[in-house]
């Protein structure tokens, strides 16, 4: 899995918690992970599919969702599991955007679809042959969990278009 | 939290807004903001479709647009609105900000884009500045409360 895949998902997660929450995060850990995703809370799986493709999940225990929510709010909200799908949704939303967002000004054209909400006792499906990343980000409200993996479908356009012409 | 002078129409009465998201979390976010700045809500939507037919029913001053909805997305909904109210003032609303949906957007008549997360001042700016936009449009210019207009 290439960085300048990842770098872009990293600094927008890091950008959009410290944005969102008005407070400083800080990335606290980060490894490789070969064996199927094991959920930590309520994930919103992200599918990407173009020139790269793969999948994020963004992964929140339920305490955090609502600490992120109240404080979105600027109010105490009460707990429900509309409010912590609602929060893990638009917060993984706003990741994937972000993301996507540096990746296509760099030349890269992919489809990003809705998330997907994983809140049951089941794994994630498709998630066991994937090699991803899982970065821990320390926010005031808890850790939340990034987890990446992504590969290249298809060679940038301007670098498919920059072959050079045989004499 | 800051404070921001309240965006007014001409008649001094508050800016009607419409705000058009499929996730009601974003929604509640950008109804604090337009309370912050002395507006008042006048419809929702989760969807390009439904926010039509809110648009024809409330018209409101002003439509806050999400782009990737179900059903039916932000800027073909704009597409339709500006083509049966060539005045309608959408500012787009997305966490997707790459040029391309930014042109079509403002190609379809999109006045303006914000992205997702929203900073209230970068909003409150650019709410200013659409307001302001159009001199013949009901409400223009925008008047801020305590100014005073010769």
């Amino acid at each position: 899995m290439r960085m300048e895949l990842i770098q872009p998902f990293i600094n927008a997660a890091d950008a959009v918690f410290s944005e969102s929450l008005q407070a400083p995060t800080k990335i606290v850990d980060l490894e490789m992970d070969q064996e199927a995703y094991r959920r930590k809370g309520v994930a919103a799986l992200i599918a990407i599919k173009g020139d790269i493709e793969g999948r994020v999940i963004l992964d929140l225990s339920p305490e955090v969702a609502l600490k992120v929510a109240s404080q979105l709010a600027g109010t105490e909200v009460a707990a429900s599991e509309q409010v912590v799908r609602e929060t893990v949704c638009e917060m993984a939303n706003m990741v994937i955007g972000n993301s996507v967002t540096l990746l296509n000004d760099q030349g890269f054209h992919f489809k990003v679809f809705p998330p997907e909400i994983h809140m049951d006792e089941t794994g994630l499906a498709g998630s066991a042959d994937t090699e991803a990343l899982v970065i821990c980000i320390e926010t005031p409200c808890g850790n939340v969990y990034l987890n990446i993996a992504m590969h290249y479908l298809r060679r940038r356009r301007q670098e498919r278009n920059a072959v050079p012409a045989l004499d | 939290m800051k404070q921001f002078a309240a965006l007014l129409r001409k008649d001094n009465q508050p800016v009607r807004y419409l705000v058009v998201d499929d996730s009601v979390f974003a929604r509640k976010n950008l109804i604090k903001m337009i309370e912050m700045f002395g507006g008042e809500v006048a419809g929702e939507a989760g969807d390009g479709l439904t926010a039509i037919a809110e648009f024809n029913r409330i018209t409101p001053d002003i439509v806050l647009m999400d782009i990737t909805m179900p059903q039916m997305e932000g800027i073909e909904a704009v597409e339709r609105i500006v083509r049966q109210h060539a005045s309608a003032r959408i500012v787009m609303v997305s966490s997707v900000g790459y040029q391309e949906n930014i042109l079509a957007a403002l190609q379809k008549g999109a006045k303006h884009f914000v992205q997702k997360p929203v900073k209230p001042e970068v909003l409150y700016e650019i709410l200013r500045y659409v307001l302001s936009d159009d001199p013949n449009a009901v409400g223009s210019p925008v008047a801020f409360a305590g100014e005073h207009r010769s």
